[in-house]
This record gives structure tokens, sequence and C-alpha cells, in this order.
């Protein structure tokens, strides 16, 4: 708040915002090498889910990652790991290794660093639980009060901050499938505005009946895994979990320590699209004003920028929005700019998804190579831009990830190499 | 907040509420005054053994032309009272300027529990069969459906935030209200508390503490930046930062932080009023009660009378501070606003009157 002594003042022109580390689980596997290498070798990562039972659904493959028994090392207590839900052991996991990659100490953490995550549905599984009981057994209230403590996002928050002594403020945005950009954006404008020099920032879900089923209510499933964005017969989406964590901070923090920069975060647009609840605007003119938004930000036209990881869910309707979208944004550029979907291979991972494309869209930038959609067999004719369907080197300046949620929640950020 | 400068204040240019008194912020603030509690009601299911004390929302007198928009037809209660809030504190010259692209807006929702009537019919529709539950109920589940309405009914096209947290998460939807303001992210932006009650969040509620009774609705308030603010105009002076309920933040020492953090001065808080969270239910109440037991300022507590509607009850807290500042209380030149969350975090926040003439 602006009161009192020692408050930042405005920095009109801005600091600019560096990522040290980055910490990744998806189904395709537990950190960044594994990551990278399936998608380099444009591998797809669905199974049986094993989570909930899906006998009565018509659908029962999902992204679901295999999560090792034990959490890497934490400061959490017997108890607080024993009643660890699934959503706060993805965040966990991708914290930790984002966290001996960026290399801050303990003493680091000790600076109150606030906490940006993105979740679409917290953990979910803990409500259902307690709904499911309450319902079954009207009377029994043995477990029940824990069960609606766990189930509350700021639980995964709160659980993170113990796990490894972080003390700072706690923002939990739930913009839908575009929460997990959103708290990268917003982590991005505190550090850029001077509030802070590092933050946590990232996104998580985990699978839960609940949404699975919703999902499957709307018809948006695919029932011919793998799902195909962009692909002429796309006939909808697979569902995915993880969680991706960035360790972000100002260039002068991380030129002070002499960390390792990954990349640089350049710029951010969050718009609404007011078309409808659950669809696009056909003509994507909310992802374009997001996708410029980012673009003015960052300084950079659309020439400038090699590379966009799609919004892409391989649903009839936001596919060509947003290729419409990507068309009108880069113009006369449009044939020259790389296009893929990395949701073909791990799924729609909803609150989760925007830090974990991120995460992609950093390690593309960071090795010089396309991660690809593997999955197409017939273009659709909105793809008049150059759509990566095999992994292959490039080089990279720039690159642009989309997200696009419920509700009409847009997002977009875009990533720069370090010079 | 970190980037005002000397010559830009935060100023509330306008409240909205929803509550079991009304649709209006004056029905909130009468009641806040008039310290007789409204009356509740039990809710009850079949085959539970008890019952819960909860004040709902009365049906509006006349049907609000903004109910007529299509988003509403199948929208949950939750969704019409955070509406309802946003547009009163926004005003129509102001909801016009939006539509004609000529105010740029921000909205920020926040919640403790949400979406959950329709989450939870959804959730029992997919347990009788999945393959019948209802698509309608789905995309209305989510988190940002109200503010995704809101945004329709608005044409807003700008930024939008959900964010959730406990009971005291609204101040932080302030404080982000006056970054994304003083950034110039957006030239006026609302931040909307709302809750809505169910069977299954009010036996939630109970399993902590069976007194508290449950309150529904929704409160907002309208913020802009200005150079020069009018005089008596109120600002949004402070907010402390969130003290959490962490492995080192013992939650019943973070209220007496939290009071600290505000360095107020004792000798001029006879000149200011205390909008606190006290429910007059021991269990919730004590951890804040002890925090603020020698004020000696005047000292009110919405929640005694309109029930605690979790993260909306501190919207009306603040919608109480800024109404009352410029009406009842004028010989007051600031209103704390006390938020002891149950979960996450205790924080606290300062009304002023601007004392600059324009």
């Amino acid at each position: 708040m602006s009161m009192g002594d020692g408050q930042h003042h405005r920095n009109q022109s801005g600091n600019r915002v560096v990522i040290t580390g980055a910490g990744i689980v998806t189904s395709m596997g537990l950190g960044w090498q594994d990551n990278a290498n399936g998608f380099r070798e444009g591998r797809l990562a669905f199974r049986d889910i094993t989570q909930f039972d899906t006998s009565r659904q018509r659908v029962h493959q999902a992204g679901e990652v295999a999560l090792p028994e034990f959490l890497p090392d934490t400061q959490l207590s017997l108890r607080q790991t024993a009643r660890m839900d699934r959503a706060s052991s993805l965040l966990i996991h991708a914290t930790a290794e984002a966290l001996i990659q960026a290399g801050w100490s303990a003493d680091d953490l000790l600076d109150e660093i606030p906490v940006a995550l993105g979740t679409s549905a917290g953990a979910m599984v803990c409500g259902e639980e307690f709904c499911r009981r309450a319902i079954e057994q009207a009377n029994q209230r043995r477990g029940q009060a824990t069960r609606i403590h766990l189930y509350q996002a700021q639980h995964q928050a709160l659980n993170l901050e113990n796990a490894f002594g972080l003390q700072g403020p706690v923002s939990i945005i739930s913009n839908a499938c575009a929460s997990g950009a959103n708290a990268i954006g917003h982590a991005f404008r505190l550090l850029k505005y001077g509030r802070h020099q590092r933050v946590v920032a990232g996104g998580y879900d985990a699978l839960s009946e609940l949404v699975f089923a919703g999902f499957d209510s709307l018809q948006a499933l695919t029932r011919t895994l793998p799902p195909r964005p962009f692909d002429a017969n796309r006939d909808g989406l697979a569902l995915g979990e993880g969680a991706a964590v960035l360790m972000m901070e100002t260039l002068d923090c991380a030129k002070q320590r002499g960390a390792d920069i990954l990349a640089e975060i350049a710029g951010y647009g969050a718009t609404t699209d007011i078309h409808h609840l659950a669809q696009p605007h056909p003509e994507g003119d909310a992802a374009l004003a997001s996708m410029n938004d980012a673009c003015n930000e960052a300084g950079l036209n659309p020439g400038d920028i090699q590379y966009i990881n799609s919004h892409g869910t391989g649903t009839p309707k936001n596919d060509v929005a947003e290729g419409r979208a990507i068309q009108r944004w880069a113009g006369a550029y449009t044939r020259e700019v790389c296009v893929s979907s990395t949701k073909a291979s791990i799924g729609h991972l909803l609150g989760g998804a925007g830090a974990v494309e991120t995460v992609i869209s950093l390690m593309a930038l960071k090795g010089q190579w396309l991660p690809p959609t593997t999955t197409i067999e017939n273009p659709d004719p909105i793809c008049t831009f150059d759509l990566v369907r095999e992994a292959r080197d490039a080089n990279l300046e720039a690159v642009l990830t989309n997200s696009f949620g419920f509700g009409g929640a847009n997002a977009t950020l875009i990533l720069k190499k370090f010079l | 907040m970190a980037f005002f400068s000397t010559n830009e204040s935060i100023v509330i240019k306008g409240v909205g509420a929803v509550s079991p008194a009304g649709w209006s912020a004056g029905d909130v603030v009468t009641k806040t005054l008039s310290g007789v509690a409204l009356p509740f009601e039990e809710l009850t299911r079949e085959g539970c053994d008890h019952t819960c004390k909860v004040r709902r929302v009365p049906k509006p007198q006349e049907r609000q032309a903004f109910a007529r928009h299509p988003r509403l037809r199948r929208a949950s209660a939750i969704s019409r009272y955070v509406a309802a809030a946003g547009l009163q504190a926004l005003g129509e010259t102001r909801a016009t300027a939006v539509r004609e692209g000529e105010l740029r807006l921000g909205i920020i929702v926040v919640f403790a529990t949400g979406c959950v009537t329709y989450t939870r019919r959804f959730y029992e529709e997919m347990l009788d069969d999945p393959a019948l539950a209802s698509p309608i109920l789905f995309p209305e589940t989510v988190f940002n459906a109200p503010a995704s309405h809101l945004a329709a009914i608005l044409g807003s096209t700008g930024i939008s935030y959900t964010l959730l947290g406990d009971g005291a998460e609204f101040l932080s939807g302030l404080d982000l209200a006056a970054d994304w303001l003083c950034t110039h992210q957006c030239d006026g932006c609302l931040v909307i508390g709302g809750e809505e009650i169910d069977w299954l969040i009010s036996e939630a509620v109970h399993l902590f503490a069976r007194e508290t009774i449950l309150a529904e609705g929704a409160g907002a308030l309208y913020l802009e930046r200005e150079e020069t603010p009018e005089a008596n105009a109120v600002q949004l002076s402070q907010i402390t930062p969130p003290l959490l309920y962490t492995n080192v933040g013992d939650k019943k020492l973070a209220p007496t932080k939290m009071r600290e953090l505000l360095k107020i001065d004792s000798a001029d808080e006879r000149r200011m009023l205390l909008l606190d969270g006290l429910q007059a239910v021991g269990k919730m109440d004590k951890f804040e009660a002890a925090a603020w037991e020698n004020w000696q300022g005047q000292r009110l507590s919405p929640r005694q009378f309109l029930g605690d509607a979790l993260g909306a009850s501190l919207a009306w807290q603040c919608v109480s501070a800024v109404s009352l500042l410029e009406e009842q209380y004028k010989e007051c030149h600031s209103a704390i606003v006390s938020a002891v969350g149950l979960n996450q975090q205790s924080i606290a926040a300062q009304f002023s009157k601007s004392s600059r003439s324009s």
C-alpha cells in the first residue's frame, strides 16, 4: 500500500522482468528434461484414468500424471504431508524444480516473496469427497471439516508457502483456462512496476471427476483420442493435469546475484471475450486484442515473433476463432509465423495450461526448437500459418503463448531470448 | 499498494450491495446502524438431523432491468448478486461510458466459496448418471462465470480477474484494483465480493462454528485514480500487507500485528470509525476481538445484524465504511475495516476523507 516507509514508487518505464527458474509436471513427465525430451520426440502422453471411476463416462483417458510416491524435500510436517491433496503435490513438485534452478537461497525466501497462482478447480477432488459424504452420510461429520479445508484454493497456496518457507502474500486467480497465464502476467506486472523484486508464479489443476463430467456433458471431449488441434476433423479436447511454476525476478535482482537467466518476459495481454460464456467470438476479437496488447507492451511487432504456442484445444470453435485471430494479428506475416498446440500431447490442463505452456515455450526458446502438434492428419483451412507438425530446430528470438478460458478470460504472454 | 505517487489518490466513487437487508447499499448501512439483527430461517434437508441458520437475500420488489439480460437467464443467484452490486456501484452514467468504449473498466470479483449452488447440483446429477448431467449447469460452476456475466452486461472487454481466498480476500482485491489504476491498466475498477447460500456450504460453515448464521449477497466498490480529489471524497488510504496463517505466521497473533501495521495514533482513534468482522460467535471472533479490545473510537459490526456472508460480508464492511464517512459519521476523518479470515490471512484497510479542495 502507498502509506508508510519503504514503499516503492511507480516506475514509469518499468523494470525488465526475467525468468531464472522453471518447474513443470505433466503427463509427459516430471521435470524440464522429461518434458523437453517428450515434446521434441513428439510423444503423446495419455493413459487410462486411475483417479476416479470412468465406467459411466463416455471417455476414459486423459493426460494423467504418474506422480511419484514421495514429495521432494520440504519443510512440511509429517501431518501436513500426510494430508497433501493431489493438486498441492503437483504444485510442490514443480516449485521444487524451479527453486533449485533459480538458486534462490533460504535467506532469499525470507524476503516476503509473493506467490501468484492460477487454478480453475483448486483441490476439487477434496470438494467432491466432502459433497459425496454429505449426500450419502448426511449425519456423519467425521473428517468433513478437514475435507472442506483442504478443498479451498488457499490451502494449496499455503501448502506451497509452508513447503518452502515462503512468507509473501498469496494471489489466487481463477479465470478458468487462462488462470495460469494470468498469474504469470500478474507477477510480471508486480515486478515491472517495482512492487516486488521476486515473485513465484504458476498454475496447476489436478484431474477431477466433476470437471471431467462437465466437459463430457458439453460434448467437448474427444472420443477419438488423441486430440487433433487445428485438424479439419478435430472433434474435441482431452483433459490433462499438471503444474508449472516460474521463479521470476527483476533483471537488476537477477544480475546482482549473477543468476542464469532463462528468458525475459516482455509483454502481457489480458482481455475479456463477451461473446458467450463458453464459446469464443468467431472472429477472435478478444484474442486479437490480447495478442496486440502483449505485443504493444513488449514493443514488438508480429514479425518479431517466430512461434506461437496456441491455446489450440481441438474443439471446432476454439481453433477457428484462434486461427482467425492469428491471421488478423499477423497480417502479411501470417505464412511465416510458426504455430502449434502442445495440448495434442498432454491434454488441456485448464488452470494449469497457461503456466505449463509458458514453460514449454520457454523450453523452445532456450533450446531453439519448435514443439509440434503431431496428431494432425488434415489441417483445417484456417491454418494459413506455418503449422508445426514435427519438432524442428528454429531460430527463435521471441515466442508468444495464448490462453483462452470459459467466461471469455483471454491472456497472452510474450517471452524473449535474454540478450 | 506500491504505486501511489504524492499526486495520486484512489477514490471510492461508488458503492453497491445486495444483502439479506435488501438490494441496495443503503439497506446494508441502515441495518448496520439499526443495532437490530435480521430474522433468520432454518435451512433443512431431507435425511440430515440438524439445521443451519441462514439469512437469505429477499426477492427484489420489482424486476431490475439488468436481470433481463440473456446472460442472467440461467445464471445462479451469485451472478445476479454480483451484477446488481457492481452495477449499483458503477452507476448508469459510467455504465454507459463503458458500453460506448469511453471508460476502460477493470473488474475484480472475489470469492471464498463462489458458485456453490450449481456446482453441488451438477455434482449430484453426475453422481446419479454422468451421461445425463446438465451441460447448462456446468459452465455456471466456473469461478469466473459471475465476472464474465457482468462484463457481458456492461460490454466490458478489459482486464478481469476472479480472486479466491478466505473471507479476508476482498481487501486484497482492493489492493489489486489500486495497482491497476496506478499503473493505468484501467480507468476505473469495480471490486465485488459475493457469496450464495446452499445447504452444502451452510453445513460446511457449521463444522467450524454452529452458532454462525450464514448470509449471502454481494458488495461492491467502484474506484478511480484522481490527482486532486474533491474535499471530503473518501479515498483508500492504506491496506496492510496480509498476515498469512503459515507455519511461521500464527493466526492467534496475526490480528494484533495487523492492527500494529496500521500505525494509528491512539489519540486519533476517537475521530475514527472501526468496521470490524465480529459476528457475536465467540469461537470465530476471539482473535479479532482481542486485537481491538482497547479501541477508543466508534465501532460497528455489520455481521452481527446481517450474518456472515464470508467475502461478501467484508465487502459490506467496506461499503458501510465509505457510506458512513460520507453521511452519518461526518465527524470521523477515517474508517478502519478489519478482516480476520478463517484459514488464510488477516488484513486491514483504512478509508479516509480527502482534506484537499478541488
